[in-house]
């Protein structure tokens, strides 16, 4: 598989990762080789081979539908890069 | 003999028998620490914590209320969050960050009665095999080469952990292994390590990489330290859905080198092509070992182990750029805002910022092989062909009860040795495959490669059995009587 740059370009956008223009040739070169040498997993016979799903298989749990956690609003905004009245701030998204 | 070269085991019986105090123990290492920081094993050292810890462990010794680990000084790989100790995963996207809580390991840990000096530093995010991809730089390996100052890696990702465990600056460590991050790193600096099966170890709390394939587990200096260490770090915890509900045995109890009646099987493909000829005789000698302690050497087959690689670098990185979705700048870490841009600039100018380069190479990788109309062709895929490692395994244990094969291709190399990622990822070919298959391995020490360099095999179990584990461990310990230190400390 050969990635060009505008694959990488659109990657990065949905990976929501700047990129420079400079960045974009080396990405496209290493995200190639990568890509093509985990491509030869496709010769390997997997028809009637369900996916992995858990390796350790085990039953769903259960607690009981009950607030376990709460009124902690410090200790959660504790690290926000920046907090306003209580919430986290974030640049306005809407007009 | 400094107290820092006691084995952990020999520093619980000396603490109870009261020879020497927690405090005069936490202090020896912390000035083993002060003295042994070219190393940069630690990304932030707690030495007022680790004294109050030791404080609280000598009366807890006193009054005969002592846990476990009461008084024996760890460092805590700083994947693990700790309540008011910065946590960054050496990611620069951390910085900063202070948990308001304690990760499950942790706190068992620290509940048992163990003192945390410091927490350890690491490849950024777990992600790489050579501790060169921390943003609080690269960890340096207190061993070097016969006829050479070159300085040379530690492993990875638990680079920081072997290091300092190595160089006696802490009794014992934890790690976390993705794809071989306690095993690599433990065979390059001459320790042991074991990472448990899949669930055994609660993740709450650990910073996530891949979260189907993230273990924590012990490192520390011999197996029945690493026993200790595990029952310790155990146990089923609600807070994580992946948490096995499950008795923990007494691992160090329970110890036991016997293996009459066990068979020892051999994996024909791991006898790669050029294996080199030291690593391929130790691993002779150490079947030769196990079969001195009674086991039965059989040959058996995992056909699939060439897909072990390439199916863990699609599934790996396609969780990782999932779980590391959560750095945008918003809740916690570092954010970096452009004048005058939009929320979508905030969030790729903090990623753009705060990622090295092999995190974001994963984070792309995995971002495209989840991409629409190639998520069958690749992740998909690469699920199969897991169930297939599995089935190699299960159909394995059927002949045999535990696996022994060498913990990894080479002896540590020097940094920059491997600047292509491939060549890097290749170094896990040997740890990948039971990761996948979520099965308990571990990497003893016992021998030395040409260079002087340590070297480790690795035996694997069937699901839940790292008591077999933990007993093939120790007689490989036992015959390989290991006893090389590191040089480069102070």
């Amino acid at each position: 598989m050969s990635v060009d740059d505008t694959t990488v370009r659109r990657i990065a956008r949905l990976a929501r990762i700047g990129i420079t223009d400079a960045e974009v040739a080396p990405l496209a070169a290493e995200l190639s080789a990568i890509l093509g040498w985990v491509e030869q997993l496709a010769e390997v016979d997997t028809r009637g081979v369900p996916p992995m799903a858990a390796v350790m298989p085990k039953r769903h749990e259960w607690r009981d539908d009950a607030v376990t956690d709460g009124n902690v609003r410090e200790a959660v905004l504790a690290n926000a890069p920046e907090a306003l009245s209580g919430f986290f701030a974030v640049p306005k998204v809407i007009e | 003999m400094s107290l820092t070269d006691l084995t952990l085991s020999a520093m619980r019986t000396g603490l109870a028998a009261r020879e020497f105090s927690a405090c005069e123990l936490t202090q020896a290492h912390l000035d083993a620490m002060a003295a042994n920081r070219h190393l940069n094993a630690f990304t932030v050292e707690t030495p007022e914590l680790a004294l109050a810890q030791a404080g609280a462990a000598d009366v807890a010794l006193a009054s005969g209320s002592a846990g476990s680990l009461a008084g024996i000084p760890l460092g805590i790989k700083d994947l693990f969050c700790t309540k008011g100790v910065e946590t960054t995963a050496a990611s620069r996207i951390l910085e900063g960050f202070v948990p308001q809580y304690e990760s499950t390991v942790s706190g068992k840990l620290l509940a048992a009665g163990a003192v945390m000096l410091g927490k350890l530093n690491l490849d950024e995010f777990a992600m790489g095999s050579s501790n060169e991809t921390s943003a609080a730089g690269r960890v340096i390996s207190p061993w070097k080469a016969i006829g050479s100052d070159a300085e040379l890696v530690p492993g990875g990702s638990s680079g920081g952990s072997a290091s300092a465990v190595s160089a006696r600056l802490a009794a014992g460590a934890t790690g976390t292994d993705t794809g071989g991050s306690i095993r690599q790193p433990a065979a390059f600096v001459g320790i042991t390590g074991i990472k448990p099966t899949y669930g055994r170890c609660s993740r709450w709390g650990v910073v996530a990489f891949a979260s189907s394939l993230d273990q924590a587990g012990p490192m520390a200096r011999t197996v029945e330290d690493c026993a200790h260490m595990l029952t310790a770090m155990c146990g089923h915890d609600p807070k994580d859905t992946t948490s096995l509900d499950l008795p923990v045995p007494d691992f160090a109890a329970l110890l036991n080198a016997d293996l009459r009646g066990k068979k020892i099987g051999i994996p024909k493909e791991y006898r790669l092509d050029g294996l080199d000829p030291t690593i391929a005789k130790l691993w002779d000698d150490g079947l030769a070992w196990l079969r001195a302690a009674g086991a039965e050497p059989v040959e058996v087959s995992l056909p699939h182990t060439k897909y072990a690689l390439p199916a863990y670098y699609i599934i790996a990185p396609a969780e990782a750029s999932s779980n590391l979705a959560r750095y945008d700048g918003v809740r916690f870490g570092q954010r970096v805002m452009p004048e005058g841009g939009s929320l979508a600039d905030m969030y790729e100018a903090t990623r753009a910022a705060g990622f090295g380069k092999e995190v974001k190479r994963r984070i792309m990788i995995g971002t495209y092989v989840l991409s629409a109309g190639f998520y069958d062709a690749y992740f998909t895929q690469a699920q199969k062909v897991r169930t297939l490692i599995a089935r190699d395994f299960e159909a394995a244990f059927e002949v045999c009860d535990l696996l022994l094969t060498p913990t990894a291709p080479s002896a540590a190399f020097a940094f920059g040795a491997k600047v292509d990622p491939l060549d890097m990822y290749l170094n896990d070919v040997f740890t990948v495959p039971s990761s996948l298959a979520g099965l308990p391995a571990m990497s003893v020490p016992v021998g030395l490669s040409a260079d002087g360099l340590p070297l480790g095999l690795q035996i694997i179990g069937r699901p839940l059995d790292e008591q077999g584990v933990l007993g093939a461990g120790l007689a490989l310990e036992r015959a390989a009587g290991f006893t090389a230190k590191p040089e480069k400390r102070a």
